[in-house]
């Protein structure tokens, strides 16, 4: 072991104490978490999926929103890399959901955690919780803010099959609006150098969006052109029943992708979805399971993500 | 307030009469309180009264805020009559118009009989409430304009809240013409609002918040310019936050309409920036828009399109501010530091001394029929006396108000009230 070279994933320092978002990061921030991230890929391959980087650290897991696929994404992550995980489903039904936050963030506080994991279903909120914890707080999504994880595993996902980001066509399509992840990803894609597209009707499309240096289509057919990279969102049910648009048939019709609309895109474009699909309603089947889908592997690429930025925020935590 | 005070003469005062622009140097001799005189020789035959030597500072007629909630009833853990007008005192305030969005509201004679006989106990400078448009601010059925008028509510307002119904509304400018009232408006459509949190635009998508759009108030605006050329009633508008506000503002006005403005002193020094990392401090009700739209405001003021600041003051304790922003409450304090921050364009050379004190005393007094606002024989010796050029830097927790939440916390100001004299009485000092 001890004549092995080091590799320079290992030399990185993560210039942050947590990941609250992509905002903010440089590129060559997030192209060393994503070298990282390459190792923990083959990590995740082997019979023995184990690392050490957080043996006797404590990571929780609080989710103020339900999630079956992040929140086990991270507790996987935390696993392979030794640390003891503790899940925390805390339910917000009471009015009083942000004094729940801090109160809750106070008492995990003094549990002394390495590390927390949070998912919030107001912007902002995580950023809060960091506030007032000693610890290193990982951003897994903040209402309609950011899911920095989730634009780095799809950065990782289009890296390993396209074998570059920069200069490459990404069209993300659907609920740009209310999507956290379509924030976090075209701030990471841009940053890599990607041209980012987004599609959707005019009631799902941010305001002033376009100020930030992106390009808006409400044309799914001219937003898809040439595209390389065919990004999809899941649309609330409750957005469907006429105050964003007036019918999920309607909605299929000009935003769902099928094989015809993806016809429209490069011949090589890659399809990707952040899950959970809504089949028929934003992306057909046929897509969804077809030779152009990356959606298994982008779950994939979830875990070694996380691991990658539990192993970075790791590095920082005292005692190293 | 109203027993025997002994005379107070100002000396060596820097003396601006806000509504005439007329300044000039000497001293202003305070009796049975009112201001028996004023000028070089003021202090001639004043022997016997106290002497307050103001070294050169500036006196000016006592701050009128237009719109501050004071708590009473039913808020007090956020503010009393008590500690608001303490705050007041502190920032040159002699009159606050107090909010009728209280629990319950001021929408009865009786509780604006409660609301002054609490201030006549308890508060420190003069209180005058803004009575409810509609009973229990629902926006459906006019409250006793003619009792509540009589009681002494000198403006009439649904505080933050909207009449989103046309007809209602008309029916109140009808009425409320026939005895000369002032209607204050929150001119904000809710359903435009909607879930916004803050100024609509590229900021708040990067953020993830759900935006307020200028059309809100624009759609609002128009529709009361409508009703009050319809009317003729007397109008007001509460909080005008954005350019295109100023246009149809500048034009009501050019065809003659009895309509009057107001911006607070938050959207003249702060724009939707300050929100930075989701600072709940910030979020008011209207947002905070561009820096364009307050440099619009700044320029409104300066040429009196816009002819009144107010304090918005609107204390909120730490269990509705500690909260995400989304979840958060409107408000901001401001009552202490209204005037500090309106320096801040006056030494930038952007608003001149004289309109902005005239845009928080001499406007506001005339709007309401008040006597205040002038500096002049047989005015009410209700005064400020103001260092503009002393530095200081806010600290929250020195602040007079019972509630915290001022966006000016730590922020760099120039200039301070020294001295607030209510009724001939000084009510606070500096040091």
């Amino acid at each position: 072991m001890s004549t092995e070279k080091p590799s320079p994933s290992k030399l990185f320092a993560f210039p942050h104490p947590h990941l609250l978002g992509i905002d903010g990061l440089s590129r060559p921030t997030i192209e060393s978490l994503l070298d990282l991230a390459e190792e923990e890929v083959a990590i995740s391959r082997q019979v023995e999926k184990k690392k050490s980087s957080l043996r006797g650290r404590t990571q929780i897991n609080l989710f103020f929103e339900p999630s079956t696929r992040t929140q086990a994404s991270f507790e996987l992550a935390g696993k392979r890399l030794g640390a003891d995980v503790m899940n925390m489903a805390v339910g917000n039904s009471s009015t009083k959901k942000g004094e729940t936050l801090i109160d809750t963030a106070m008492t995990l506080n003094a549990m002394r955690p390495d590390i927390i994991v949070v998912r919030h279903h107001a912007a902002g909120a995580v950023h809060l919780l960091a506030r007032k914890v000693d610890c290193a707080v990982i951003n897994a999504g903040d209402g309609a803010h950011e899911h920095p994880t989730q634009a780095l595993l799809d950065a990782l996902t289009i890296r390993r099959n396209k074998g570059r980001i920069e200069g490459l066509v990404v069209a993300i399509c659907g609920d740009i609006l209310h999507s956290r992840v379509a924030r976090s990803n075209m701030i990471c894609l841009a940053n890599l150098g990607a041209r980012v597209r987004l599609v959707g009707p005019p009631t799902l499309l941010p305001p002033g969006i376009e100020g930030l240096g992106f390009e808006t289509f409400t044309d799914m057919r001219a937003g898809l052109k040439d595209a390389d990279i065919v990004m999809m969102l899941r649309l609330q049910r409750e957005r469907m029943s006429g105050a964003f648009i007036p019918s999920q048939k309607e909605y299929y019709r000009y935003y769902g992708l099928d094989a015809e609309k993806l016809a429209l895109a490069r011949p090589d474009a890659l399809v990707m979805h952040p899950g959970p699909m809504n089949r028929g309603v934003e992306i057909s089947s046929e897509v969804a399971d077809g030779a152009q889908s990356l959606i298994r592997e982008q779950v994939e690429m979830g875990v070694a993500v996380r691991m990658a930025v539990l192993e970075a925020l790791a590095r920082r935590l005292p005692n190293h | 307030m109203h027993d025997a005070v002994s005379p107070l003469l100002l000396t060596n005062a820097r003396l601006i009469d806000p509504a005439s622009g007329h300044e000039q140097t000497g001293s202003l001799l305070l009796a049975d309180g009112l201001i028996q005189a004023l000028g070089p020789e003021a202090g001639e035959g004043a022997g016997g009264a106290t002497v307050l030597d103001c070294a050169g500072k500036l006196v000016a007629p006592g701050l009128i805020d237009m719109q501050a909630f004071c708590g009473e009833p039913g808020a007090e853990y956020r503010e009393t009559l008590k500690t608001a007008s303490a705050a007041a005192a502190a920032g040159g305030v002699t009159t606050i118009i107090c909010a009728p969005n209280t629990t319950p509201p001021i929408d009865d004679p009786a509780i604006v009989d409660f609301v002054l006989r609490r201030a006549r106990d308890g508060a420190s400078v003069r209180v005058h409430p803004a009575a409810a448009l509609t009973k229990g601010l629902d926006g459906r059925e006019m409250t006793e304009i003619g009792l509540l008028r009589e009681a002494g509510a000198v403006a009439f307002s649904d505080g933050p809240h909207a009449i989103t119904n046309a007809q209602v509304m008309r029916r109140l400018m009808m009425y409320a013409r026939m005895f000369d009232a002032l209607i204050m408006h929150h001119v904000q459509d809710p359903d435009l609002v909607g879930e916004g949190v803050m100024n609509e635009g590229e900021f708040a998508s990067r953020l993830g918040l759900k935006g307020v759009p200028r059309e809100a108030e624009t759609v609002m605006l128009e529709r009361d310019m409508r009703l009050v050329r319809l009317t003729g009633a007397r109008y007001h508008a509460q909080i005008v936050s954005c350019a295109d506000s100023i246009a149809i503002i500048r034009q009501a006005k050019a065809d003659g309409l009895p309509v009057t403005a107001g911006t607070s002193i938050n959207h003249l020094t702060l724009n939707e920036n300050d929100v930075g990392a989701y600072r709940t401090f910030c979020r008011l009700s209207p947002p905070l828009r561009l820096e364009d739209d307050r440099m619009a405001l700044v320029e409104a003021v300066a040429d009196g399109t816009v002819d009144v600041i107010v304090s918005d003051h609107n204390p909120q304790d730490v269990e509705t501010k500690r909260l995400t922003f989304t979840e958060a409450a409107d408000g901001a304090i401001g009552l202490e530091t209204m005037l500090s921050a309106g320096l801040r364009l006056v030494h930038a050379g952007q608003v001149s001394l004289a309109r902005l004190l005239d845009a928080m005393s001499s406007r506001p007094a005339a709007l309401l029929g008040l006597a205040g606002g002038r500096l002049a024989v047989g005015a009410p010796a209700d005064l400020a006396v103001i260092d503009p050029d002393e530095p200081w830097v806010v600290d929250r927790y020195q602040l007079h108000s019972r509630s915290k939440n001022s966006p000016f916390d730590e922020a760099r100001l120039t200039g301070r009230v020294t001295a607030t004299i209510v009724a001939g009485r000084i009510v606070y000092e500096y040091r």
